[in-house]
């Protein structure tokens, strides 16, 4: 071009300004999220370390004594009460989801359907708080005969029977978090069985086979990694939900002696003391919200892999899918 | 199969065996069952929260504040005003900053950040903000606002909490919506000589506008049911308050401190208050669910 001359088609320097500052506005901001992350980070383990120096990072991660007054900080019976309270919930609370998503994608009526799905995503519509009221009124008190029942008749095994059941306990904390994680598993579960390829399915029954063993030999080995992916996302929200879980399991620092004993978790940890917390024992809440962090960026991080490797391998083995095969996973992961 | 009607023998090699067929009405069975009692916890919650909120539902109710001391004076424990009118407050603001940073993060990611690397990296980190848990939220929040600044608890310290919890599903839900809108369309407009920026504000947004309306009130409704971020930004107060930089009360809040409470009356505040909740909550859930069967892209 002669001169520095501009083409007609070329715009001025004064209206090319709003393109440039858009897209370099919209960068730092995006930008600002990964700043956001580093930042969270870094604050909370500067906030944590007085506690981590007191104790050690493993100390305080697994030894077995969290006393307030006598400045011991080890949190223990909090992790391993946030362990068996998630585990009991995916225990109770991933068969019934898969149920669930099985019997509205293969077994239910058409006009059922949404019905279905609809009142399932409800469940998801309730707040962790009202779980809460409801768990230690109404849930707990209905259920402690039961439980005393059965740890009469199971008094042989160790962890289970034996002792009193008191209202608030890991059991009841468990069960409501299967509740709450029931939505969301089943959400995913629903999306990854409506990728199985119409064919595989139509081949299972050609072949003879009854609808459980189509369910069985198509439907289920097809969707199994989605299925643990979507199950794994459960882990980590049941391992970070807070509320509930300190109305209903009993708040005490102790490792609880069975299942239907009182216990403490993480989470609930710092709902409770973080009020009246100082110097030590604040900093002590911290690292427990950091160890919680952890755990559920590595639950997380697990299932995110593995619901992505199922959508993509749905995605390359049935090129003539109906739209919206991953896309919804996406959209059912972002509203976990 | 010359035969017109073949003897029923020469079915029985296709005919299924009487085990498999006890196995799949079983198997069958037991899905159904297991659909059912995933059903069940809906109903009795849906029922308990009726047959005990309403009973404390009146006018007074909604239209005065809770009162403090409550153990000797059962009659007058007072509504939760304060708690609904907080909730609001403190979901608008949080909306307010949630939603534009959002929206603009998702355009970024699908209009230029496309598959480049720092892009996956701020999808990346998306997902980690999706996993946190809401109280680690508020200890974040905490430390950067409270300790940080010196001063205590106030309102907007608990929408910028919540503010956190909501952008990643307002980005997500963007993101998905953004990437439905056809590239022709992108395209026809920039073809036309339209730059950038107005392809963007006067092309894709409004295209998109509908179902990214769904998915922003599916997050407004995840955070107005949240506790645990506001127990230590926002805090308890009981008085109604306009003024988001002091003490703030929220319907949340309000339900975790009365569940503790010995007197049957303030639980029963709390049945109320907690039904008031999950009312606002369905609503907003339902007003998503119709904006989005209306929406041809979401």
């Amino acid at each position: 071009m002669p001169g520095g001359e501009r083409s007609i088609l070329e715009r001025s320097p004064l209206a090319r300004l709003p393109d440039r500052a858009l897209k370099y506005g919209l960068t730092t901001l995006a930008g600002l999220i990964l700043v956001l992350i580093v930042y969270f980070f870094v604050r909370l383990v500067g906030e944590a370390r007085p506690a981590f120096a007191h104790a050690g990072v493993f100390g305080f991660t697994f030894d077995n004594d969290w006393n307030v007054s006598g400045e011991k900080f080890g949190a223990l019976p909090l992790v391993i009460g946030t362990l068996i309270t998630s585990g009991l919930a995916l225990l109770i609370g991933v068969p019934v989801a898969v149920a669930t998503a099985i019997y509205a994608n293969e077994l239910c009526p058409l006009r059922l359907r949404t019905a279905l799905t609809i009142l399932v995503e409800l469940l998801a519509a309730v707040p962790s708080v009202v779980y809460g009221l409801w768990g230690i009124f109404f849930l707990a008190p209905k259920l402690q005969p039961i439980e005393q029942w059965i740890a009469d008749r199971l008094s042989f095994i160790p962890f289970i029977g034996g002792g009193t059941v008191t209202i608030p306990n890991y059991f009841v904390a468990g069960l409501i978090l299967a509740i709450m994680i029931l939505p969301i598993v089943s959400a995913i579960a629903r999306e990854v069985m409506a990728t199985v390829p119409a064919d595989h399915k139509e081949a299972a029954l050609g072949l003879g086979a009854t609808r459980w063993e189509m369910i069985r030999t198509a439907v289920l080995p097809y969707c199994r990694a989605g299925i643990v992916g979507g199950a794994m996302l459960g882990l980590g929200r049941a391992i970070g939900e807070t509320i509930a879980v300190t109305i209903v399991i009993g708040d005490a620092p102790q490792l609880g002696s069975h299942l239907f004993g009182q216990g403490y978790s993480l989470a609930a940890v710092i709902a409770n003391e973080f009020g009246e917390a100082q110097g030590l024992h604040r900093s002590a809440l911290f690292a427990a919200g950091l160890v919680l962090f952890v755990l559920t960026l590595l639950v997380n991080g697990l299932a995110r892999v593995l619901v992505s490797r199922a959508s993509r391998a749905s995605k390359t083995t049935s090129a003539p899918q109906a739209a919206g095969g991953s896309q919804p996973i996406a959209g059912a992961v972002a509203g976990a | 199969m010359s035969a017109p009607s073949p003897a029923p023998s020469q079915f029985a090699r296709f005919a299924v065996s009487p085990a498999r067929r006890r196995k799949d009405r079983l198997a069958r069975g037991m899905i159904l069952a297991g659909t059912l009692l995933a059903l069940v916890p809906l109903a009795l919650v849906v029922f308990y929260l009726l047959s005990k909120g309403l009973g404390s539902w009146s006018w007074s109710f909604f239209s005065t504040d809770p009162t403090g001391n409550t153990f000797f004076k059962t009659s007058s424990i007072g509504g939760i005003k304060s708690a609904i009118l907080g909730t609001i407050e403190i979901v608008a603001l949080a909306s307010v900053i949630a939603i534009p940073i959002g929206i603009g993060v998702a355009v970024w990611l699908v209009e230029y950040g496309r598959n480049s690397r720092f892009a996956s990296t701020v999808r990346f980190s998306v997902d980690v903000l999706t996993g946190v848990p809401s109280i680690v939220f508020g200890l974040f929040i905490y430390i950067v606002l409270i300790v940080g600044t010196g001063s205590s608890y106030a309102g907007y310290k608990g929408s910028f909490a919540l503010a956190l919890l909501m952008l990643p599903v307002v980005i997500r839900s963007a993101e998905v919506i953004l990437l439905l809108i056809p590239g022709a369309l992108r395209e026809s407009a920039l073809a036309l000589g339209a730059p950038r920026w107005k392809v963007i504000f006067h092309v894709v947004l409004p295209t998109a506008l509908p179902g990214m309306v769904t998915g922003v009130l599916l997050a407004i409704a995840r955070a107005a049911g949240e506790t645990a971020p506001l127990l230590f930004t926002a805090a308890t107060t009981r008085n109604t308050n306009f003024n988001l930089s002091q003490f703030m009360n929220s319907l949340p809040v309000q339900i975790y401190d009365d569940v503790t409470s010995p007197t049957t009356a303030v639980v029963n505040r709390a049945w109320g208050a907690a039904l008031t909740l999950v009312v606002m909550i369905l609503l907003l859930n339902l007003i998503a669910r119709l904006i989005s069967r209306r929406s041809r892209l979401a």
